[in-house]
């Protein structure tokens, strides 16, 4: 039903908002790491969303089904097309340059005495996750709008 | 009603095309969508009395043509025209689409209240005099 799919929409935003905070915390964690287990320092992960249209699945099984029918099935694939939440496509390492140190005391500098850090760059990352959090709660409030006005609906003419 | 309930549906599907907008506010690439809602509603208040999408068939001469209602809003999807838009190619402006939402929320809210009034004088026209 369409007026539900709303909170499919709003509902995917947030999950997807709060993987973005989650890479953020990660990277955050990791803004001083030296190495990880592979003895590399951390590369600071970034995800990147993409549009996730909800209409077509949603509407294929009906589309399909009343294929003979025609009119009804195609109007309503049609009026939803369009419209989607999004998801998060893939999560990408940064290539940004390694910090390098130089501590020729410290036990895993290299032969000239630099020791690598990750590539994490604090401050685009409070950035990040500021921006993340005011979407989320944007997000949130579509959610509470539509949930209060389909709950006025569903008492309609009392 | 019927003008309420094309006003509402409209109003319904909106809300989803702006909650789409907000959802997709840092999606790259991603651009804004939304109705005309008037010229919509003209569309399907007018498309109201020719044959809807729940039109029976007329196969006999004797079939009289009959045409329902349906929902037959059809609303063209639109894209915004950007006012400032991002270097990833998305035209999602939060401002304009939480201000879009706020007024659309606040129109299907007066929509159901009519809605509302009108099914209360119905109620009251349809009970007897001495309940």
């Amino acid at each position: 039903m369409a007026a539900f799919s709303i909170f499919n929409v709003a509902g995917s935003a947030m999950a997807a908002q709060s993987q973005r905070i989650n890479a953020v915390a990660s990277n955050m964690a990791n803004a001083d790491s030296v190495a990880g287990p592979d003895g590399k320092p951390y590369q600071a992960r970034q995800v990147v969303f993409e549009y996730a249209p909800l209409a077509r699945q949603a509407n294929a099984s009906l589309a399909t089904a009343n294929l003979a029918g025609g009119g009804l099935a195609t109007q309503m694939a049609s009026r939803s097309a369009g419209l989607g939440g999004v998801r998060v496509s893939s999560v990408e390492l940064s290539d940004a340059p390694a910090r390098q140190e130089y501590r020729p005391d410290h036990p895993l500098a290299d032969e000239q005495g630099y020791v690598t850090f990750s590539n994490v760059d604090p401050v685009a990352e409070m950035v990040d996750m500021i921006a993340a959090s005011k979407s989320y709660e944007a997000n949130v409030e579509v959610f509470n709008t539509s949930k209060s006005l389909l709950r006025k609906t569903l008492t309609l003419g009392e | 009603m019927s003008f309420h309930q094309q006003a509402l549906g409209l109003r319904a599907e909106r809300q989803q095309v702006l909650a789409t907008n907000i959802a997709n506010a840092d999606t790259p690439g991603y651009l804004a969508r939304d109705i005309d809602f008037s010229a919509t509603l003209a569309k399907a208040t007018a498309g109201n009395a020719a044959a809807g999408p729940l039109a029976l068939n007329t196969t006999q001469a004797g079939h009289q043509a009959a045409s329902g209602a349906g929902l037959s809003l059809g609303a063209d999807l639109l894209y915004r025209v950007p006012t400032q838009p991002s270097l990833d190619g998305n035209t999602v402006d939060m401002d304009v689409e939480r201000v879009n939402f706020a007024d659309n929320s606040l129109h299907y809210e007066a929509s159901l209240e009519l809605l509302t009034g009108k099914i209360q004088g119905l109620r009251l026209a349809m009970q007897s005099e001495n309940s």
